[in-house]
């Protein structure tokens, strides 16, 4: 079982990126479990929402509390919550950001992790760009699928237009598709430097 | 068609497969969603020959029911928590005449202190109503306990509450079987009243009724669930007849063959109670689960013959009788009487506060030992509350107690995370 948790703000369309992801998983045959953690939904406010992706039927109902994989939709949230509680060693972490790791204060912490598992991407700029809005969600899904491989691209296409239709879902595949790439050629260069 | 989608989704679609002809609701969470849905396919057309009424309470939500009911029309309503409280006059009228109205009950914690997320506080209030209340363990299951649910009322004339976890399973996107409209029509027969409002055939509904005959009419709402105990267990064949699964019945057990230690418990939660249990039984632990899905009428004797072999059982209940106890453990220790069986009462969960597997591991290795107490609280932060009891018993003016033990774990608002 691969788990993923997603922090973000009210807002960012946190629990839509987990429900998102569970359906691209679907989509691949897979059974996923995708789920929020409720209690402050507001705008701004520290949000959580998990994402449980396995070969079989998924009967556990607990918070992720060990996950395999973090996306961080605001890297505000750094200094507010403990994001990476729980997150297992060599995890994968996917941060919307323009900064480095070493830039978020992060180098210590991931010193001597998988560095291709470890990955930014200037998510709302790329939300802004493609559909004109600030909400970096779907792009993230598009970095996640090339961080983690437990997803495909086509998949996260796949949710996109089961959640949104004309030029909002045309405009978010576009993002995704980018924030894919620009994703892949980090973990190419992170292999290269390895 | 398997389809990805939220639970609260799911139940609206299989409940516009069950042709209902008036849907009423007022909004509560973590309900809302289900009745939204339903609005959604009655505006945009899909759902056809139906009425949806908005209404300005729940306890306008269940009159308006009780009417439309009566009047022949299949019924349909949702509603959690407070809501559920603020009905209640009428929810005993619904069943106190047998009026066959479904409503789905998003399970969540009753107030004060109030609280949104999920516990079954609500649901297990109203254990003597007189509805029937049946439990979903998945979004699968509350999607098919629905039909199974309007088939069971119009059949036994009392209306019938399902029960699903609020936010676990209503805002859970999990994978679920939906069935074609060519397999509920041919599941459940369209509404045949056994009483009806009809101006060619008058009659009047709710007499009022002295000591000569009242206690003959509330037997016989005993006696129709009685029935019901034979009627969901066939109900659930029929249903696996045409859908080719297994959902809804009286219990289900889960390992329980040779299973010195059983854990009973409703609802979601025996997802997790069933990973548990897997991982303890490659440690050799004796361990196996029984759960209840018919919480009302409630199976004694099928909940007997479950733990006929084990030596102790764990009843984990979201719910807490304050003064005594457990809620469904008082109904199980009914169930074996006489049988010298031990017994433990686990309330958990209360609130939305998370059941682990961490948590529950130790719990049953210690109830193995049979270390457990009478009653225990799961995961209780015993240094908040003798804290706040110390302070009780030092002065006398303390002030609210809720905010002080917020304040206690420096907690600035409501989380859950």
């Amino acid at each position: 079982m691969f788990q993923v948790r997603i922090h973000g703000r009210g807002g960012q369309g946190v629990v839509t990126a987990a429900e998102m992801l569970s359906i691209a998983a679907f989509e691949e045959g897979r059974h996923a479990q995708a789920f929020p953690s409720f209690g402050s939904e507001r705008t701004g406010a520290p949000v959580v929402a998990f994402c449980r992706i396995a070969d079989k039927e998924i009967r556990l109902r607990e918070p992720i509390m060990a996950p395999d994989a973090i996306i961080i939709q605001d890297p505000t949230l750094l200094h507010q919550v403990d994001v990476f509680a729980g997150l297992k060693k060599d995890g994968y972490i996917l941060i919307n950001t323009t900064k480095t790791f070493e830039q978020l204060g992060l180098g210590d912490f991931i010193r001597d992790w998988h560095p291709e598992r470890l990955c930014t991407v200037s998510a709302t700029e790329l939300s802004i760009k493609h559909v004109g809005r600030p909400v970096p969600n779907v792009p993230l899904l598009g970095g996640f699928a090339a961080v983690s491989g437990i997803i495909k691209l086509e998949s996260v296409a796949m949710a996109i237009r089961d959640k949104f239709s004309g030029k909002v879902a045309d405009g978010n595949i576009a993002a995704a598709t980018e924030a894919y790439n620009i994703v892949r050629g980090e973990m190419e260069e992170a292999l290269h430097h390895a | 068609m398997l389809k990805q989608c939220e639970g609260s989704h799911a139940v609206a679609e299989a409940v516009a497969l069950c042709r209902p002809e008036v849907i009423c609701a007022y909004p509560i969470s973590p309900q809302t969603h289900i009745v939204e849905g339903i609005g959604e396919m009655v505006k945009g057309g899909e759902l056809k020959d139906c009425e949806f009424i908005n209404v300005e309470s729940e306890f306008a939500a269940m009159s308006v029911a009780i009417g439309s009911s009566a009047t022949g029309a299949r019924t349909y309503t949702a509603t959690a928590s407070q809501g559920l409280l603020y009905m209640v006059e009428a929810v005993y009228n619904a069943s106190g005449l047998g009026l066959p109205i479904v409503m789905t009950v998003a399970n969540r914690a009753i107030g004060a202190p109030i609280n949104i997320w999920n516990d079954h506080s609500d649901s297990l209030s109203q254990r003597d109503c007189g509805w029937i209340q049946l439990f979903a363990e998945t979004n699968q299951e509350a999607l098919d306990l629905h039909i199974q649910a309007f088939k069971l009322a119009e059949e036994i004339s009392l209306p019938v509450m399902v029960c699903m976890d609020g936010f676990i399973l209503t805002h859970a996107y999990e994978r679920v079987d939906m069935p074609t409209q060519e397999q509920v029509d041919a599941f459940l027969p369209p509404y045949e009243p056994r009483q009806v409002l009809d101006v060619n055939e008058p009659v009047s509904i709710g007499a009022m009724v002295g000591p000569e005959a009242f206690m003959e009419v509330r037997y016989l709402a005993h006696a129709k669930q009685m029935q019901a105990l034979e009627l969901i267990p066939q109900l659930a064949q029929e249903f696996k007849t045409v859908f080719g699964r297994d959902s809804g019945g009286l219990i289900r057990t889960y390992r329980t063959e040779d299973a010195e230690t059983i854990v009973i418990a409703m609802g979601s939660v025996l997802g997790t109670i069933k990973d548990t249990v897997d991982e303890m039984r490659e440690a050799g632990h004796k361990i196996g689960v029984l759960g209840i899905t018919s919480f009302r009428p409630f199976p004694l004797v099928e909940v007997a013959a479950a733990l006929k072999h084990c030596k102790r059982f764990v009843v984990l209940e979201k719910s807490l009788a304050v003064g005594i106890g457990g809620i469904v453990a008082t109904n199980v220790r009914m169930a074996v009487t006489g049988m010298g069986l031990k017994g433990y009462t686990v309330v958990a969960g209360l609130g939305g506060r998370a059941i682990t597997m961490k948590s529950l591991t130790g719990l049953f290795e210690k109830a193995g030992r049979d270390e457990l107490d009478l009653v225990t609280f799961l995961d209780l932060d015993w240094k908040v509350v003798n804290k706040q009891l110390e302070r009780e018993r030092e002065k006398r003016r303390t002030g609210p107690a809720a905010e002080a033990m917020l304040r206690d774990i420096g907690a600035v608002a409501a989380r859950n995370y």
